[in-house]
């Protein structure tokens, strides 16, 4: 019981104030029934030390990116994590505090979040953005959700190439709200436009697409853009936050509500979370907005200060209501985020893109090059590309792994009509020498 | 509640909505003892011009700092006007909730319905009743 | 006083210089292309973000200075209601960011990660004891996103059962704002059920409310008013009668420990609050960790993928679920929050865990019993984990609200209590202490609230005027709602 700082004394002193012999007696209220007749059987109590050992073992069970070139994309990548991140949000006064519910002790993470929502508005080319999201998955669910909403109608219309996880999502998300979820055929690795828009009509609230999508490839997007206004339909994108340093931001092709997973600002790998969900959309649906939103105003003192504002529209006030049941948020992945950009800063995120999307064609290149390997599509890429390659897929990944390489990942489970196909993502963390290896192995599977 | 005031040319609806009704169009806003209980008015969620509401049917809502409620129709027609100053300036709800605070003007469709309301007198005396 | 943070600190853009840097990459090693070829003019971006330029040890003075603006746990006092602010254990922070467990990738081969699956697996069964469920998802993120998975699971077991015409939702009224909320998000209508005088469900109103066209209850026991329901036999009964389910809000779990569990209480449906009850630190507003758990009947429904163990010990991700609600969130939720939780399981065993809720009740009821002289206390019951107070006569009497004794507390270096919630008590103080806190500081907490108390009666202007120590004082949230400035702009700057 180290982390209960009560003496023995101390607690027979508390039990006289209250007026009770013991501590079970506060217990009374449950009925002997349901009361819990027997220990807990769960392990432990350990010393710190035992912990520290028993973790380690359990985590030398995994083969991690650290001793592995990790290839492996698909909506989580390994980029490069500087140490100003950990040094920043490692600090107490951010790690253990709660929702800024008391804004006069709360300024920094009021402070952070509000330079968190500009950097979020920046990358994404909008004018409005919330605090964060779950994750990409679960801001681009609450941004179909909106759209219903907003616009009254039941149709989302969604890009086949959106990332499956993305995609299973929104179904979950919106299915009790009684929407029809309609797919948006593929062609070569990006959206067919033609069959779309037969598909995109008077009922869609909704245009969703990924960008670049979960192939790696680029969509279509301005035209995208186009028929969903044609039909008043909302145009949702859910971007890499990275390709923004060189992509067009979504805002200013058309988006009306943009998200991005952030893992990949600042956000270890950590099997799946916790990351955050980036969230942008314009000012006329601001209101609209799921989750926390900080503001600037003043203080009676007259100096400038931040609160959470527009609260009416959260659940705590406006319960059934409100426009999502969202409560806490990823606060501190949104905090790594915004040292992240902050290291990064205008330059660094350009001089990255270029450097990911160099490196990224330079294996795709060497890849293609390999007898019975060649490139799935041929639509433009950022930083994943999909492979065909001779043999299926397991066998590959097992090679690899012998070479002491992660990836690539084969979507076959959700996309069957690819069972051969490979994604590979690439960051700047891998190194010439790493692509090379990786090529060379792929050329050793027939 | 002795400073407030409870204009006697005015309908009143139990849910604190007010109406002054001028030839056949009611205007229509919330009264003093409403905007005092909300505190700072903040926004105010109106509908488009040509919407028809109905008696006693939500037809916005208005949002505090802490609190939102809806608003009710005090009478059934169609809305002809809505006051877009308050996009700008919601205080005005709080500064001059029968002048510049009101909220929109409805063509009436059954100006019977007004028999329903209550006058001033009635109003305040439902006030005192701790509502 | 030097080394005292500033009480305003420049936003990162106005300490912005064009041409500054922090970062460096890796020199470019490849052949590069020309990037015209690579991505078609029609996608680039011609202005880049305005992101700030910045050195390495201005970002650092600046995210440093701004921590100092802020309270946390590690700080002082937090007392924040229902939201279970206890002691983060360090060591926890260390072992999540093992590399074996911080740099694995979500789409490793599982013969790769059975370290993370064998700990999921593990933690599933350890979290199922403690609450007397059958399996758990972890893939939910936080408490709220539990109740949309749990409300997604009740949906989809009726629905298999064919009962399609069970759409409403009972919730007291002194539930958490996220049960509505969640509710309605399902697509279901939401009931609200009074409280009787006890701080209980009334039974006449339940029994009134239920029917065939019940879903589900939700419920928090102990409530938001720190109380332990009991007539939960009665209620868990006449709810199942009716044909709906059981859901367990699990935000107050931390009075139960070792003492009662969900499961044996007739609930269906559970969430837990990994970063309330198990300590994994809230970090400003999250992350949390809001796993489910559910009795078996509702196990077809979980989201995939599930963890299972073959019978040769290897540990894999089940995907195989035709009954399954799908995912609320991408792979399999915040795997790093989950390896805290394990921690701090290991670190208390069953034995530790049971403490902890009794040093959690015993030290609110030290103070309920201590300050219940000087504020209201409506329900007069013994509490669990958290009490709720009211400053009503208080403020009847000297004009000074809630809100004024909270702000006050600012100056003493506490974090307030939670206030004006739960919605069915006025003027409303509701106080969770955690076991993890010291008889001294629980001692200053009340010296300070009867100090304030007396403060009201005395000088009632400087109550109002608090905070004075803060960083900034009371700020004017209507101007924030009402002209939101909400990112800042480069023309402002």
């Amino acid at each position: 019981m180290r982390y209960i700082p009560i003496t023995g004394d101390e607690k027979a002193e508390m039990l006289r104030a209250i007026g009770v012999e013991s501590t079970d007696a506060l217990f009374a209220d449950i009925p002997p029934a349901v009361r819990l007749s027997r220990p807990l059987d769960l392990p432990g109590p350990l010393s710190e030390q035992e912990i520290d050992a028993e973790m380690r073992a359990l985590a030398q069970k995994n083969l991690s990116t650290q001793d592995y070139a990790c290839f492996l994309g698909a909506g989580a990548y390994d980029h490069y994590i500087p140490a100003v991140v950990d040094a920043i949000i490692r600090r107490g006064e951010f790690l253990t505090a709660y929702t800024p519910y008391q804004p006069e002790i709360s300024q920094g993470v009021l402070q952070a979040i509000y330079e968190y929502q500009t950097m979020v508005c920046e990358l994404l080319g909008l004018e409005v953005a919330n605090a964060s999201m779950y994750d990409g998955a679960s801001a681009l669910a609450e941004a179909a959700v909106m759209a219903l909403h907003a616009t009254g109608r039941k149709g989302l219309a969604v890009a086949r190439s959106v990332h499956p996880d993305y995609r299973r999502v929104i179904r979950t998300y919106t299915e009790g709200l009684g929407a029809a979820v309609t797919e948006l055929p593929m062609g070569d690795g990006a959206t067919d436009l033609a069959r779309a828009e037969a598909l995109i009509t008077g009922e869609t609230a909704a245009v969703i697409v990924q960008m670049p999508n979960f192939f790696g490839c680029l969509e279509p997007v301005r035209d995208l853009a186009r028929l969903a206004r044609q039909q008043g339909a909302l145009f949702i994108v859910a971007a890499d936050p990275i390709s923004l340093g060189i992509l067009e931001a979504p805002g200013h092709y058309g988006a009306d509500i943009a998200v991005a997973e952030g893992q990949s600002l600042g956000n270890p790998l950590s099997f799946g979370g916790p990351w955050l969900g980036m969230m942008a959309t314009t000012e006329k649906l601001l209101r609209r907005l799921p989750g926390r939103i900080a503001g600037a105003t003043v203080d009676v003192r007259g100096q400038r200060g931040f609160v959470l504002t527009l609260q009416a529209r959260e659940q705590h006030i406006r319960r059934e209501k409100a426009t999502s049941n969202i409560c806490t948020n990823q606060a501190l992945n949104a905090l790594a985020a915004t040292v992240y950009l902050t290291w990064l800063g205008k330059q660094g995120i350009r001089e990255l893109a270029e450097h990911v999307l160099q490196k990224a064609h330079y294996a795709q290149r060497q890849i293609a090059s390999l007898p019975g390997w060649r490139p799935a599509f041929s639509a433009p890429f950022f930083k994943e590309f999909a492979v065909l390659g001779p043999a299926e897929p397991a066998r590959v990944q097992r090679h690899l792994l012998e070479k002491k390489i992660l990836g690539g990942y084969s979507p076959s489970r959700d996309y069957p009509e690819y069972p051969n196909l490979m994604l590979f993502a690439v960051t700047e963390k891998r190194t010439r020498e790493e692509i090379d290896r990786l090529a060379a192995a792929l050329g050793e599977v027939q | 509640m002795a400073e407030m005031i409870f204009p006697a040319d005015l309908k009143y609806t139990r849910e604190h909505e007010w109406i002054r009704v001028e030839g056949n169009v009611g205007t229509v806003g919330i009264t003093a003892f409403a905007q005092d209980q909300l505190g700072d008015v903040v926004f105010v969620e109106l509908p488009p011009v040509g919407t028809e509401v109905k008696a006693g049917q939500q037809f916005g809502t208005v949002e505090s700092v802490k609190t939102v409620s809806d608003l009710f129709a005090p009478v059934s027609g169609k809305v002809i006007e809505v006051n877009t100053a308050l996009e700008k300036s919601p205080e005005l709800v709080n500064q001059d909730p029968y002048g510049q605070g009101w909220m929109i003007k409805i063509e009436l469709s059954n100006p019977a319905e007004l028999d329903a309301l209550l006058d001033a007198a009635a109003y305040q005396a439902f006030l005192k009743e701790g509502h | 006083m030097s080394g005292q943070p500033r009480s305003v600190e420049p936003l990162i853009f106005e300490i912005s210089r064009p041409g500054k840097r922090a970062y460096s990459l890796p020199r470019l090693d490849v052949p590069a292309a020309p990037v015209e070829e690579l991505i078609p003019a029609e996608y680039r971006r011609e202005k880049p973000p305005e992101l700030p330029e910045v050195a390495e040890v201005e970002l650092v003075r600046h995210f440093t200075r701004l921590s100092r603006l802020n309270h946390g746990v590690d700080v002082d006092f937090y007392p924040l209601g229902s939201c279970t602010m206890k002691y983060n254990p360090k060591i926890n922070e260390e072992v999540a960011r093992l590399p074996g467990f911080a740099h694995t990738h979500p789409l490793q081969p599982e013969e790769t990660v059975q370290g993370n699956l064998e700990l999921l697996w593990n933690l599933e069964r350890w979290l199922c004891e403690v609450t007397g469920m059958d399996r758990m998802t972890f893939q939910p993120a936080a408490g709220a996103h539990g109740e949309l998975t749990g409300i997604l699971l009740v949906r989809a077991y009726h629905r298999r059962r064919g009962e399609t015409q069970r759409n409403k939702i009972l919730v007291p009224d002194s539930s958490h704002g996220t049960n509505p909320a969640t509710a309605a998000m399902a697509g279901f209508e939401v009931v609200t059920i009074p409280s009787d005088r006890q701080g209980n469900v009334d039974l006449e109103r339940l029994k009134a409310a239920l029917g065939p066209d019940t879903a589900a209850l939700m419920m928090t026991n102990p409530s938001t008013l720190g109380l332990f329901d009991t007539n939960i036999e009665e209620v868990a009964r006449l709810v199942h009668e009716a044909g709906g389910l059981l859901y367990y809000d699990g935000a107050n779990l931390n009075a139960l420990l070792g003492y009662a569990r969900p499961g044996d209480m007739g609930f269906d449906v559970v969430h837990l609050n990994l970063h309330k009850t198990f300590s994994t630190p809230h970090g400003g507003g999250g992350p949390g960790g809001g796993p489910v758990g559910v009795k078996k009947e509702l196990v077809p429904f979980l989201p995939v993928p599930v963890v299972e163990k073959a019978p040769d010990g290897r540990f894999y991700l089940d995907w195989d679920r035709p009954q399954s609600i799908g995912k609320v969130r991408s792979f399999y939720g915040n795997f790093g929050v989950a390896v805290r939780a394990y921690a701090y399981i290991l670190a208390h065993g069953g034995e530790g865990l049971k403490a902890v809720a009794e040093h959690a009740v015993l030290n609110a009821n030290y103070i309920q019993a201590r300050l219940k002289d000087y504020y209201d206390l409506p329900y007069d019951r013994r509490c669990m984990h958290e009490t709720v107070l009211s400053a009503k006569t208080l403020k009847e009497t000297t004009g000074i609200k809630t809100l004024d004794v909270a702000k006050r507390l600012l100056d003493e270096g506490i974090h307030p209590p939670t206030i004006y919630f739960p919605l069915i008590v006025e003027e409303a103080i509701m106080i969770e202490p955690t076991e993890t806190e010291s008889k001294e500081t629980l001692d200053r907490f009340i010296d300070a609230m009867i100090r304030i108390y007396h403060e009201a009666h005395q000088e009632p202007e400087k109550v109002k005027a608090a905070p004075v120590r803060t960083p900034v004082g009371r700020l004017d949230e209507a101007l924030a709602a009402r002209r939101p400035d909400i990112r800042w702009r480069r023309d402002e700057g």
